[in-house]
C-alpha cells in the first residue's frame, strides 16, 4: 500500500501564478524587443499596402501611356511615370505584392525542402545522411547567383511560380545543414531515447520531439532567408533575369536606373523602390534578430 | 556459469544470455572499422519477478549500455535476451513495440530526459497514446491517477518541466514509465543527479511503488549506498563484465572479488575506526574498453594480480549461496592465497 505521498513530499513547488509553456515565455521575451516590434510594424505596413493596392491608386501598374513618358511627380502621378509611361506609385505598391510574395513563398518552399531533407539526414544518419549532405555540398559548391541565372536563362518563360521554385531549389542546402545540425545535437539527448523507450514511431519522434525543440534556429533562419530572397529577386530583376516586364516588382523598377538619364534626372523613379527594399529587408532582419534573442539557449532558462 | 537451477520457484522475468555489445571504432580515410569498444562483454544474468537487481560499476564499465541493450534501445552484437521465455533479441522495432508496455525505463538526467516543450500531462499521457487505444478522457484520468501516485498534485499536470525541481522531474519520469502498467523497469541511475535528501525520497517512492505494483527493477547505479538500500541482489561490473554477483547482504558483508572489496572500502564513512585491517585501494583509472587488458580485465589495478591473471580470463564461479565471483584467486588452483591479509603487496598498498 502506498501511503499518500503528498504530505511528506516537501519539494512541491511554490505556488506559481499560471502555467507558462516554453512558447508563451518565448513570446513574452520577443515582445520586449523594441527593434523587432518596429520591424513587425514596418512589415505589416508594407503588407497592408500590398493587399489594398487597388484602393491606393487607380492606375494600372502594367499599362503604360506612351504620351506620358518619364513625367515628373504630379498630383495625378505621385511619383511620376517610367520610361514606358507607367505610373511609378502604382508600380511601387503593386510591386510590393510580387516582392513580398516571392520572398515569402520562396522562404516557405525552401523551408519545406530544408526541413524534410535536414530531418531525414539528422534522424536516420548513415547512408541517408551521406546522400543528402553530399547533394547539399554539391549545391553549395556552385555559386548561387550564377546557378539561378543559368536555370532562368535555360527556361523560356519565367513566371512567379517558376522563379520561386528556382530560388528554393538553389538555396535549400543552408537550411538543411541547420536542421540536420539541430537534430544531431538533439539525438544525443535522453528524452529522445525516452520517446523510443515508450515505443513512439519515427514520425511521432520527429514531429513531436525533434521539431518543437529545433524550431528556434529553423524560424530564425527562415526569417533571415526571406530577407535574402527579396534581395535575390531584386538583384535578378535588376539585371533583367528576374520576373519579366511589365510585371511590377521592386527590382524591375530599379532596373530603370540602368538608364543614366533616369538615374540623374528622375530619382523619384528609383529611390522609392530602393528604399522599399532596404526597409523591408531591414525590418525582416530585425525580426530575425529578435527571434534569435528569443530562442537563444543562454537567455532560455530551463 | 550462469544462474541456472536456482530459484526455479521464482520464475525469471528476464533472462540475459551471453550478451555482448561491441561498438565499432571507425578510423582512417575510408572509415573502416579498426577496432571494437567492448562496452558489454559476455554478460549473463536473470532477474526474478518482483526483485531488484542492482548493477554497480565505475563510469565506463558498461552498465548503462547493458540497460539499453536489454530494452533494445541499442541492438546487441551477440547473445540473447529472453523476456518471460520469449526471445526478444532479434525482434524488429515494430514487432517489439507492444512489449515496451511491459518494459520501461527511468533515465538518469532529470533535466534531459523530459521534452521541455511538452506539459506534464502530455508527457505522462504519451505512453498511453502510443501504446493503447484509450480515449482522451481515459488517458487523462489515468495520468492524474499516476501523477498523484508519484506524489505530485493533479494541478501540476498543466505545468511544464522547467517549473519543477530535479526530484519532481524524476517523479514525472517515474509516472511516465509506470502508466502503461509495466512489469519490468530499467532504472538508469535514477537518483544520481539528485540532492542526497531528495535521493532518499525518490528511492522510497520507487520502493513503495514496487511493493504496490509488483514491479521488477534493474537498478543501475554507481553509488553503493543507494544500491544497498534498494537491491535484493547486486552485480558488480568492471569493463563490460560481471565480476561478482550476490545477494545484497552477502556482497556487502563478504565481498570476494578484489574489485568489490576495493569499491566497498572506498565508501567514505564519518567515523571510521582505525583498524589494522588493510583495505584494498584502487589506483589509476579504468582501462579503455577499446583495448582491455588480456586475461582478467582487472589485473592492471589488482594488488593480487599474478601470472595466471594475464593469460586466462576468469569466469563466474559459484562461491556461496547465489554468490558468483570471477577471480582466479578463489578457485583454489593457485598457490596464491585467497585475498591474504599477509600479502606483502597488499600491505604496501594499504599504507600508501
Amino acid at each position: 500500500m502506498l501511503k499518500p505521498n503528498i504530505t511528506k513530499n516537501t519539494e512541491v513547488s511554490s505556488n506559481q501564478k499560471h502555467n507558462q509553456s516554453p512558447f508563451k515565455l518565448a513570446r513574452k521575451r520577443f515582445l520586449r524587443n523594441k527593434l523587432a516590434i518596429a520591424g513587425i510594424a514596418v512589415l505589416i505596413l508594407f503588407i497592408l499596402a500590398a493587399l489594398f493596392a487597388p484602393l491606393l491608386t487607380q492606375h494600372d501598374p502594367t499599362k503604360g501611356d506612351l504620351m506620358l513618358i518619364e513625367k515628373p511627380p504630379s498630383s495625378e502621378h505621385l511619383l511620376g511615370t517610367d520610361s514606358s509611361g507607367r505610373d511609378n506609385f502604382a508600380r511601387l505598391i503593386y510591386g510590393a505584392r510580387i516582392s513580398l510574395t516571392v520572398g515569402f513563398s520562396a522562404m516557405l518552399f525552401t523551408l519545406l525542402i530544408g526541413v524534410i531533407t535536414g530531418a531525414l539526414a539528422g534522424y536516420y544518419g548513415g547512408k541517408v545522411d551521406n546522400l543528402i549532405m553530399r547533394a547539399a555540398d554539391l549545391m553549395l559548391a556552385l555559386p548561387f547567383l550564377v546557378l539561378a541565372l543559368t536555370i532562368i536563362a535555360i527556361l523560356e518563360k519565367v513566371t512567379v511560380g517558376i522563379f520561386v521554385a528556382v530560388i528554393a531549389i538553389t538555396s535549400w542546402p543552408t537550411l538543411t545543414r541547420i536542421v540536420r545540425g539541430a537534430f544531431l545535437s538533439l539525438r544525443e539527448q535522453e528524452f529522445i531515447l525516452g520517446a523510443r523507450a515508450i515505443g513512439a514511431t519515427d514520425i511521432r519522434i520527429i514531429f513531436k520531439h525533434f521539431i518543437p525543440n529545433a524550431i528556434g534556429p529553423i524560424i530564425v533562419n527562415a526569417t533571415l532567408l526571406m530577407a535574402t530572397m527579396i534581395i535575390v529577386e531584386s538583384a535578378l530583376s535588376f539585371i533583367g533575369m528576374g520576373i519579366p516586364q511589365p510585371t511590377p516588382t521592386w527590382g524591375n523598377m530599379i532596373s530603370e536606373a540602368q538608364n543614366i538619364r533616369i538615374l540623374r534626372d528622375h530619382p523619384e523613379a528609383w529611390v522609392p523602390p530602393g528604399l522599399a527594399i532596404l526597409l523591408t529587408v531591414l525590418a525582416i532582419n530585425f525580426i530575425g534578430d529578435g527571434l534569435r534573442d528569443t530562442f537563444d539557449p543562454k537567455s532560455n532558462r530551463r | 556459469m550462469t544462474k541456472q537451477n536456482k530459484n526455479i520457484a521464482d520464475s525469471p522475468i528476464l533472462n540475459v544470455r551471453n550478451i555482448k555489445k561491441y561498438f565499432p571504432i571507425k578510423g582512417g580515410v575510408f572509415k573502416r572499422t579498426i577496432g571494437h569498444l567492448k562496452a558489454v562483454d559476455d554478460i549473463s544474468l536473470s532477474i526474478n519477478k518482483g526483485e531488484t537487481l542492482g548493477i554497480v560499476g565505475e563510469s565506463g564499465s558498461g552498465k548503462s549500455t547493458l540497460g539499453r541493450v536489454i530494452l533494445k534501445l541499442i541492438d546487441a552484437t551477440e547473445g540473447s535476451i529472453l523476456y518471460k521465455d520469449t526471445n526478444i533479441t532479434s525482434m524488429k522495432r515494430n514487432q517489439f513495440r507492444p512489449y515496451r508496455r511491459n518494459m520501461q525505463m527511468v533515465f538518469q538526467d532529470p533535466f534531459g530526459s523530459l521534452n521541455s516543450k511538452m506539459s506534464v500531462a502530455e508527457l505522462v499521457e504519451e505512453p498511453l497514446l502510443v501504446q493503447t487505444s484509450l480515449s482522451k478522457k481515459e488517458r487523462q484520468e489515468k495520468a492524474i491517477e499516476f501523477i498523484e501516485k508519484v506524489g505530485l498534485r493533479a494541478e501540476d499536470r498543466l505545468k511544464y518541466p522547467h517549473e519543477f525541481s530535479g526530484g519532481q522531474r524524476q517523479r514525472i519520469s517515474i509516472a511516465r514509465a509506470l502508466i502503461t502498467n509495466p512489469e519490468f523497469i530499467v532504472c538508469d541511475e535514477p537518483v544520481s543527479a539528485l540532492d542526497i535528501s531528495i535521493q532518499a525520497q525518490v528511492l522510497n517512492l520507487m520502493k513503495d511503488l514496487q511493493e504496490e505494483l509488483g514491479l521488477t527493477y534493474l537498478f543501475i547505479a554507481h553509488d553503493l549506498s543507494v544500491v544497498k538500500h534498494i537491491s535484493d541482489r547486486v552485480a558488480v561490473m568492471y569493463l563490460g563484465k560481471i565480476v561478482e554477483i550476490a545477494p545484497t547482504s552477502t556482497l556487502f558483508k563478504e565481498p570476494a572479488h578484489p574489485y568489490t572489496q576495493a569499491l566497498l572500502a572506498s565508501i567514505p564513512t564519518l567515523n571510521k575506526k582505525k583498524t589494522d585491517e588493510p583495505t584494498v585501494k584502487l589506483k589509476g583509472d579504468i582501462p579503455s574498453p577499446a583495448n582491455p587488458p588480456s586475461g582478467c580485465a582487472f589485473r592492471t589495478r589488482c594488488p593480487f594480480a599474478h601470472e595466471r591473471c594475464e593469460k586466462e580470463t576468469p569466469v563466474l564461479a559459484t562461491q556461496g549461496v547465489q554468490h558468483e565471483v570471477a577471480c582466479h584467486l578463489l578457485d583454489g588452483q593457485d598457490d596464491v592465497p585467497i585475498a591474504t591479509k599477509s600479502d606483502p603487496t597488499l600491505k604496501k598498498i594499504s599504507k600508501a
